[in-house]
């Protein structure tokens, strides 16, 4: 245990004695996470989607249609003319271009109700296509309260009754209830408006709901609902991503020492294998540790990063994270023949895991067969766990399973390590 | 086992085809230096290694005084053995004090007696004032008194040294000599592999010459110059390259280059009929100067090549 106790400790010693490694391990993923967490903020508000609106139609409809859209803050509307707008969408200045036809305010009552509907053209950038389902929400929402208003109005609704009055294609009865709702509609229109006292009846659909948005984050049943905080993800993505990171700088560290004859030196000494192996996992993964709750630490000061769920399951995952990147760097030695040739493979199969693990992007926005995929990388149950024992403020019982899986991943990775690994030089 | 601390019998190591070293039985004594000279690739290495405990022999024993064995107690028969590597075995980034307190400790040393230890072993090489200091920081010879340092911390009543003078100015050679003759001194038993005859020479009691993976001859240096069959050489310079034709008949006579060598059991006898015999060949000479052999001489005479080939 003494020969234990100072291998790990001389390990330690060293790797903080080293600024290159503290800075890389360290104040890298608290830089990038800081970056990451500031980009997807609930705090920082998104800038309005560019796009385009040609109005070909000049119509009363379609001019109070460009006014909502303007209006909506969700998009930063600039009215122009058709081959500008479409310049600026292949430049990418703008995501989508609507085009009103011809006709749209003269057609666009009537075709409530059947008959030949106006055709609206949606030109759109396709590296945006998120932004263009955005688009034809908002699109569809204004057109609809815009038309459903113009035509309920009492002009709109007298258009309609000489519409329906005169088109020949209804049958009699058909005919006969639609001018029967337009004279409803017009009456009860008329009746809220004397009630309401306004001069000027209100007009047209609306949404037929409202909606109360909660985030669906409480600490426990009987605390106060906690608001979301996007760094808690960031540091938990970056956070891993850098740990793995150094678990391979400290495997290398180990194939070094093969090369100056160190590790030949400690063979020589009376040592077991599993003290000198056991020194570099214990080693590993007391750094790991260490750098981890040093990067939590950070994030809870400086960026208010909250352990919402267990305290105890927090510091489990971690642990059981911290073991993982140990076994993975002993594994790591294991395989390498030397440090130069071990670097590059060893590094992109850290960003494998990483980014599979949803540490760059979360994982609820990979395609299904994906998320079902990532399930067998070990970075995604450690990412999940973290942000569960952070943001979404889960209990201890949700630590486990992860904690689980990265134990059973640090128990293969060890079994191979210690089956592919060489003694002798 | 009669005075002898350590016994190595019928040592044999192959990778594969390749024969490492076969056939390696030796013994050694306290106070007693054995020299293992070879060229590179001797198997000087394999042997240490064997020794040691890094490499499994194939076949054969190494026993310590008191029968221990590898086989018997790994552990106490590595705490018996102090090894300095080939390569300098530091932590380079953790100061002096701290690697020998770290290697006292991976030999189970208790916490003051590693401290006095390392105290005792920093005079000894030189590096008390610099026992705060970062090997990184050190020359090349400091870090080669501090790799000897480590292999003492643990008081070894066998020390195993792997060309412990590699890349060594000769300054700081020598103070490596010192201490070896001082470890020799008290009673510590040492083996030595070198590819350098000057410090076989010097410094073994002993000396194993080994080529090609197989001792080729051991024993004191008396005893090995004594293979020769002479114990001096005289070297000839030549006024031009002589033909093989003018020097046939002449016998323990090499011709290297412009240079004869001429083996013989005594200067003063031998010199006068050498010459005469070369001028009546019609050979001029231009100088003569003669050498006690050396032990490049004996591995020259043993495998028809020299140390550095």
């Amino acid at each position: 245990m003494q020969a234990l106790i100072a291998l790990v400790r001389a390990e330690i010693k060293l790797h903080f004695s080293n600024r290159r490694a503290v800075l890389m391990s360290i104040v890298a993923p608290i830089l990038i996470a800081a970056f990451f967490g500031s980009l997807f903020g609930s705090g920082s508000k998104m800038a309005g989607i560019p796009i385009a609106v040609v109005d070909l139609d000049d119509s009363p409809l379609t001019r109070s249609v460009v006014a909502a859209l303007r209006a909506e803050p969700s998009l930063k509307t600039l009215v122009t003319d058709e081959a500008d707008a479409l310049a600026q969408v292949r430049a990418g200045k703008l995501r989508a271009v609507t085009v009103l036809p011809r006709g749209l305010g003269e057609r666009a009552g009537g075709a409530m109700f059947g008959g030949a509907k106006p055709e609206i053209t949606l030109h759109y950038d396709p590296s945006q296509t998120s932004a263009l389902a955005v688009v034809r929400g908002l699109l569809a929402q204004t057109l609809m309260q815009e038309v459903s208003r113009a035509t309920f109005s009492t002009a709109g609704l007298e258009k309609m009754q000489r519409q329906v009055r005169d088109a020949t294609g209804l049958l009699a009865g058909h005919r006969d209830d639609l001018v029967k709702m337009f004279d409803a509609i017009g009456k009860v229109q008329h009746a809220d408006a004397a009630a309401s006292a306004a001069s000027v009846p209100q007009a047209g659909l609306s949404l037929p709901y409202t909606t109360r948005e909660i985030e669906a984050l409480q600490s426990g049943s009987n605390a106060a609902p906690v608001a979301y905080n996007s760094y808690a993800h960031s540091f938990a993505g970056m956070g891993v991503q850098f740990i793995l990171m150094s678990g391979v700088e400290l495997a290398l560290g180990l194939l070094l020492m093969r090369r100056l004859g160190l590790w030949k030196r400690l063979r020589a000494a009376p040592l077991s294998r599993s003290q000198l192996l056991g020194s570099r996992v214990a080693a590993s993964a007391l750094i790991s540790l260490i750098v981890f709750a040093i990067i939590y630490a950070v994030a809870i000061v400086a960026f208010g990063v909250r352990v919402q769920g267990s305290p105890a399951g927090f510091a489990l995952v971690l642990a059981c994270f911290s073991l993982l990147t140990a076994s993975f760097g002993l594994l790591v030695a294991a395989l390498g023949r030397t440090p130069e040739a071990t670097r590059g493979l060893a590094i992109l199969a850290t960003l494998l895991m990483v980014m599979l693990g949803g540490a760059w992007v979360p994982a609820f926005i990979f395609p299904e067969w994906l998320q079902t995929l990532s399930l067998a990388v070990p970075t995604r149950w450690a990412v999940d766990a973290l942000d569960a024992m952070t943001w979404r403020g889960q209990p201890f019982a949700a630590a486990l399973l992860p904690s689980a899986v990265l134990l059973g991943f640090s128990a293969l990775f060890t079994a191979v390590a210690i089956w592919r690994f060489r003694w002798e030089e | 086992m009669t005075n002898e601390v350590l016994v190595a019998r019928g040592l044999r190591k192959a990778y594969g085809d390749r024969v490492a070293m076969q056939e390696v039985s030796l013994t050694l004594r306290p106070g007693e230096v054995l020299g293992l000279l070879g060229p590179n690739g001797a198997g000087k290495s394999t042997t240490v290694g064997m020794i040691c405990g890094l490499t499994p022999p194939d076949a054969g024993s190494v026993t310590l005084s008191g029968g221990v064995s590898l086989a018997s107690d790994e552990a106490g028969y590595k705490r018996r053995i102090g090894l300095v590597p080939q390569d300098i075995a530091l932590y380079e980034e953790l100061p002096a004090r701290m690697n020998l307190e770290l290697f006292g400790a991976l030999y189970g040393m208790p916490p003051a007696l590693i401290r006095n230890r390392a105290d005792e072993v920093l005079a000894m090489v030189g590096l008390s004032d610099r026992a705060k200091d970062r090997p990184s920081t050190f020359s090349g010879g400091m870090k080669r008194r501090l790799n000897i340092a480590c292999a003492l911390i643990h008081d070894p009543e066998v020390l195993l040294l792997d060309e412990p003078t590699a890349g060594v100015d000769p300054q700081s050679r020598n103070a490596i000599f010192d201490n070896l003759e001082r470890l020799k001194a008290t009673g510590k038993a040492l083996i030595y592999t070198t590819h350098y005859m000057e410090e076989a020479e010097r410094l073994a009691d002993r000396i194993v010459i080994v080529d090609h993976g197989r001792v080729v001859a051991s024993g004191t240096q008396a005893q090995l110059y004594a293979l020769l069959p002479a114990a001096q050489t005289l070297h000839v310079e030549l006024a031009s390259e002589p033909d093989e034709a003018a020097l046939a008949g002449l016998a323990g006579v090499k011709r290297v280059g412009q240079r004869l060598d001429a083996s013989v059991a005594d200067v003063g006898r031998d010199t006068g009929p050498l010459l005469a015999a070369l001028v009546a060949r019609g050979i001029r000479v231009r100088g003569l100067a003669s050498a006690r052999a050396t032990l490049e001489d004996v591995f020259l005479h043993l495998t028809g090549r020299q140390l550095r080939d």
